[in-house]
């Protein structure tokens, strides 16, 4: 029962020394406070602490960055053993499939919980230092890290199942890469097209916050932004969020890394190494 | 059938419409050593990835001791070390093995089977920064965990110099004589597997034979090539004996090994006309040649 903590281990060790850690950290460290100052500006509009503002703002980067920074790690995790020939002899011990699975995600999640809290508990403290910080403020910053956590979980799963399908780690990168831009810029570029035609039609009031929730980068903004009136109104997305049952959301990025990684175990079980 | 560490039966595989195996038999017992012969793509890494339950089979069973392959006892109870073998750069040798003695939980001297390699200096720097021939001893150190009943060796040989070779000589010979059956995968016959107790070669799928090295000798009957220098006339040793002439002075003559001493008591018959005779026997080179190429049905 100790064998995948025995791979949870030896996977820290690597993310430690080549680095991962450090570099994902601080590029969380940095964006998230670029955009907190940057995004400082309409704190008074709004009649809302500077927390909220950044927060809003941190959302919207997580989005981007904890999908990249989750599929950067994954995609080398079953395709770049299988390329330097040592899937086959780690498979010839005790651990199974699963359980090997399992050690790599469990550090490969606890890097990306690592870098997630410091970048946007860096931030946090920042703003709440700069421009104050009320209890409402503080909950959507943890929020913001444990749903980040979540979103980054989703994403691991599904860098898996890509490393499993692919036919050699560049193959998973290439794939990888694809899948962001699907998930992250295109999916909602094809929603808003279809909205644009649908011109507040039957689609944009009743199938669209489903499709859109549907997607685990979507729900997580709806899920931080639907929990808190000003990052909210920060935002300036309650459209979407007001059209869908307050459990939608959640309920999408709690489904995801569960379903995510079933697949990618499926998909693992058929590597012949 | 439990008194054999390793049994295959009759297994079969195939790979889309090609049978990679065909109808292999072979069975081990504790402590004994078996070379695996044959071209690349003979099936034999197919062969060891079915005993190891990386990859179904079609027909047939294996059995390691009496477990199932793949099975949770037959994966404690089997050591791999696979071809060209290759760990995550950023690792230690220590740390690599120290995982691997962990996922056979067992407890394990990891700074005391990284000297038995003759890795103990590079015990703490990264496998990145190893040569092939140490990363293929990390390889092998990691075959020695756990006292397994079987150890699948595939291309043990490759990217070692002749001292690691005689290192890996050892290393089997110690596997065996703690009870472990050692299958020894190779492309071509070379001393580790000479040393064999048994040598079974695969030519396309199938096992072509399976027996010692003095038996395949004596059943290949390869010929003895005897070469003759003529002291004068070349041309009329060659009439007499009825070799052909290889160079100025020099015939050569093949004669199975029954007529062996026949053909070297007309040689010395011929008194004076004979300067020297050299005398080869089949070597372990062309016994393999014999039994991997020619097609033997």
């Amino acid at each position: 029962m100790t064998r995948f903590l025995a791979i949870t281990r030896t996977e820290m060790l690597i993310l430690r020394r080549n680095r991962w850690l450090l570099v994902a950290t601080l590029i969380m460290v940095l964006f998230a406070l670029a955009l907190t100052f940057a995004g400082s500006a309409p704190t008074g509009t709004l009649g809302v602490d500077m927390l909220t503002v950044s927060v809003a703002s941190m959302t919207t980067l997580s989005v981007y960055l904890a999908p990249l920074l989750a599929l950067m790690i994954a995609f080398d995790a079953i395709a770049g053993d299988v390329d330097r020939g040592s899937l086959s002899l780690l498979l010839s011990y005790p651990a199974g499939r699963g359980e090997i699975l399992l050690g790599k995600f469990t550090a490969h999640l606890a890097a990306l919980a690592f870098a997630m809290t410091i970048g946007f508990g860096t931030a946090g403290a920042v703003a709440t230092f700069f421009g104050g910080a009320g209890p409402e403020s503080l909950m959507a910053l943890v929020r913001l890290i444990l749903t980040s956590i979540l979103l980054g979980a989703v994403f691991l799963a599904l860098g898996y199942l890509l490393s499993a399908l692919a036919k050699g780690a560049t193959a998973a990168a290439g794939m990888s890469a694809g899948l962001w831009l699907v998930f992250v810029v295109l999916y909602d570029l094809g929603l808003l097209g279809a909205v644009v035609m649908d011109k507040g039609g039957v689609f944009t009031q009743s199938v669209f916050p489903w499709v859109m929730v549907a997607n685990p980068a979507d729900a997580f903004r709806l899920w931080n932004i639907a929990a808190t009136e000003g990052v909210a109104m920060a935002s300036g997305m309650t459209g979407a969020a007001q059209a869908l049952p307050v459990w939608a959301a959640p309920a999408s990025l709690l489904i995801w890394p569960v379903l995510g990684f079933a697949l990618a175990r499926l998909a693992f079980r058929r590597v012949e190494p | 059938m439990t008194d054999k560490a390793l049994t295959i039966d009759h297994v079969s595989k195939d790979r889309g419409k090609t049978r990679v195996l065909d109808d292999i038999t072979l069975s081990l017992a504790p402590g004994q050593r078996v070379a695996l012969l044959g071209h690349n793509g003979a099936g034999k890494s197919t062969l060891i990835k079915s005993i190891l339950g990386l990859i179904p089979i079609e027909g047939g069973t294996i059995w390691i001791g009496d477990a199932s392959p793949g099975s949770a006892q037959a994966r404690r109870e089997t050591a791999y070390l696979p071809e060209a073998v290759s760990f995550h750069p950023a690792l230690t040798g220590r740390e690599q093995l120290t995982l691997f003695a962990q996922l056979s939980s067992g407890k394990a001297d990891v700074p005391g089977l990284l000297e038995r390699v003759g890795l103990s200096d590079a015990l703490d720097r990264r496998i990145g920064a190893y040569s092939k021939g140490m990363r293929q001893r990390l390889g092998l150190a990691q075959v020695l965990l756990g006292q397994p009943k079987v150890a699948l060796l595939d291309e043990p040989t490759s990217g070692l110099d002749p001292i690691s070779r005689q290192d890996l000589y050892a290393i089997i010979d110690e596997l065996a004589g703690q009870g472990t059956a050692v299958l020894i995968a190779s492309h071509a016959l070379t001393e580790v597997e000479a040393r064999t107790d048994r040598i079974a070669i695969m030519r396309k799928g199938r096992m072509v034979t399976d027996d010692t090295l003095t038996n395949l000798s004596a059943l290949a009957g390869l010929p003895i090539r005897l070469k003759v220098r003529a002291s004068a006339n070349p041309d009329a040793l060659a009439a007499e004996l009825g070799g052909s002439r290889i160079n100025g002075a020099s015939i050569e003559m093949l004669c199975t090994p029954k007529d062996k001493m026949e053909a070297l008591r007309r040689i010395a018959g011929l008194g004076d006309a004979v300067a020297d005779v050299e005398m080869t026997p089949p070597k372990l080179e062309d016994l393999y040649r014999h039994y991997a190429q020619e097609e033997r049905l």
